[in-house]
């Protein structure tokens, strides 16, 4: 065993698990973070446009910079770390103990802790995953890979470029393959409306007269020794092929940005429960999981549209982590269960205490404006000119509204009908 | 002679995205902005079509260090008719490590009174 116990382990070195881990050490906790990479970061170090940090710092930074503060106070606190430490295995011993084994450049080391905060982030969907077919030729990526490969290593992914999927990472990658230089001959989207925010639609596409393709989906990618094309068609309402709408698109490279899902691994694999609709671990408003002490944050719990939401999951987890390390547990008269109602297609957390005050986070299904999202068992109401799927509904729910509620409260969003 | 152009542009100013529409004379004088909802957006509307401006970002080569390149970003945002050349003044530049975040890599590039800073550290390899 390796030094004795940890309060609590972070499992992860991106926004969520820095974030945790300098909560934890400024909270006087015995903490260890595992990084499975080279480097601290995570994705934002290759996050080289703005944007971040709006709501954290109120100011407007790369991903880059906004990573680097992280970065910067873990090494200012002394925060014990290690890179390249890649978790293997977790043993439940008993609720409060756990032991990790890990494998380091110097070989497999046993770490033992009270507590594990889990952020390890999401993986991209792949091509197998949206059903196209065709030739496996070079010139196929995730937008993560072309993203590593422009603004870490300098090196272009292809000359003319066709990107799937609208959503934020889309779009953003599609300024800058424009930016450097390639012709991003269109974005490609499946569904009837852009998944990314509207001003990535106006400063990443517009701003480069890049074609976006609503309701059309990507059916096959073809070439010899490289992408030479893709066919596209147009799809209906519920998203079945048009006949007769085929058509294609010359392209050396396709870059697929389909979405991201948690990556939760060996959370799987110890029995914690999923929810269908974040495909994260079921938690409740410290973001602890069904196995108690185990803790989560960031992509890995849901995929938010900023970093700023992960960094403010990973202290919560870290505040949860303290909490259960001086109590041996999470403590609670009742348990509500957060229920989804109309137009909500997922929500975090999954239930609440009463005992705090919790920042609700929620996406919707379908774009509405001049709407209500409402909870109904505790009154309370909070009227939004417009909701987007692409956009996170993030409102605090306070201690005293959710001791209202008996066993469950639901969240639904209503037209709001006006006189 | 008087002729009026209209120009259709979506206001980024907040998540409604209102669609706004501007209209402007032969000289470039706005006649009218419609389709805004807060006052806000009749700023922004009028800096799209008299000005425009964009943050750009990019990556330049740096020798000796862990990754073979900085991100950079300009220090403010500059005029969108000026993004090619900023683009092609950053293009050749080659830079030694250590490079930190914030330093200073060329100064007023392209003439657009911004700075190109770095937004990523090269620390030198031991």
């Amino acid at each position: 065993m390796e030094r004795g116990s940890y309060d609590t382990i972070v499992i992860g070195g991106g926004p969520g698990g820095l974030a945790a881990a300098t909560k934890a050490k400024e909270l006087g906790m015995r903490v260890l973070l595992l990084e499975n990479r080279d480097m601290l970061g995570g994705i934002p170090l290759q996050c080289v446009h703005p944007g971040f940090g709006l709501h954290y710092f109120k100011e407007d930074l790369t991903g880059t910079e906004f990573i680097y503060r992280f970065i910067d106070k873990f090494e200012k606190l002394g925060v014990e770390g290690y890179t390249r430490a890649h978790l293997l295995e977790i043993e439940l011993v008993s609720d409060v103990e756990k032991r990790l084994r890990v494998a380091t450049p110097n070989g497999i080391k046993k770490f033992e802790t009270k507590s594990i905060i889990y952020t390890t982030g999401a993986r991209e969907r792949h091509i197998f995953e949206i059903g196209i077919t065709g030739n496996r030729v070079p010139g196929i990526f995730t937008a993560g890979e072309a993203q590593t490969m422009m603004d870490i290593y300098g090196i272009m992914p292809g000359k003319e470029i066709l990107i799937l999927g609208s959503g934020d990472v889309g779009l953003i990658m599609a300024r800058r393959f424009a930016l450097e230089g390639a012709i991003v001959k269109g974005v490609i989207e499946i569904m009837p409306f852009p998944g990314g925010l509207t001003r990535n639609v106006v400063q990443c596409l517009q701003d480069f007269g890049i074609p976006l393709y609503l309701s059309h989906a990507v059916t096959r990618i073809e070439g010899t020794k490289r992408v030479e094309r893709a066919i596209i068609c147009e799809v209906t309402e519920d998203l079945r092929i048009k006949e007769g709408t085929e058509r294609e698109i010359k392209c050396d490279t396709v870059v697929v940005a389909a979405g991201l899902v948690p990556y939760i691994k060996i959370l799987e694999k110890i029995g914690v429960t999923k929810d269908e609709a974040t495909k994260g671990p079921i938690v409740n408003d410290h973001l602890e999981t069904s196995i108690p002490g185990i803790f989560t944050a960031g992509n890995a719990l849901v995929i938010n549209d900023l970093v700023d939401f992960v960094v403010e999951q990973g202290e919560e987890a870290a505040l949860g982590a303290l909490e259960f390390v001086e109590k041996g547990g999470i403590p609670t008269k009742r348990w509500r269960r957060i229920v989804r109602g109309r137009n909500i297609r997922l929500v975090i957390p999954h239930y609440v205490s009463g005992e705090r005050d919790v920042m609700i986070y929620a996406r919707v299904s379908k774009p509405e404006e001049n709407v209500k999202v409402r909870f109904p068992e505790i009154g309370k109401e909070v009227k939004l000119q417009v909701v987007k799927p692409a956009e996170m509904i993030r409102l605090k729910l306070k201690k005293e509204e959710i001791g209202k509620a008996r066993d469950k409260i639901t969240m639904e969003v209503v037209k709001d009908e006006r006189d | 002679m008087n002729e009026i152009k209209t120009h259709r542009i979506t206001c980024i100013v907040c998540p409604l995205g209102c669609e706004i529409e501007i209209k402007t004379k032969n000289n470039g004088e706005i006649e009218s902005i419609s389709g805004n909802k807060c006052p806000r957006g009749k700023d922004y509307a009028i800096q799209e079509i008299t000005a425009p401006k964009r943050v750009v970002m990019s990556v330049i080569n740096v020798k000796g260090s862990v990754f073979p390149t900085v991100s950079v970003k300009t220090s403010k945002p500059v005029l969108k008719k000026l993004i090619p050349k900023v683009m092609e003044e950053i293009s050749h530049i080659e830079l030694e490590a250590p490079v930190a975040i914030g330093d200073v890599i060329v100064k007023n590039v392209a003439g657009s009174d911004a700075d190109i800073v770095a937004t990523r550290p090269a620390p030198r390899l031991k």
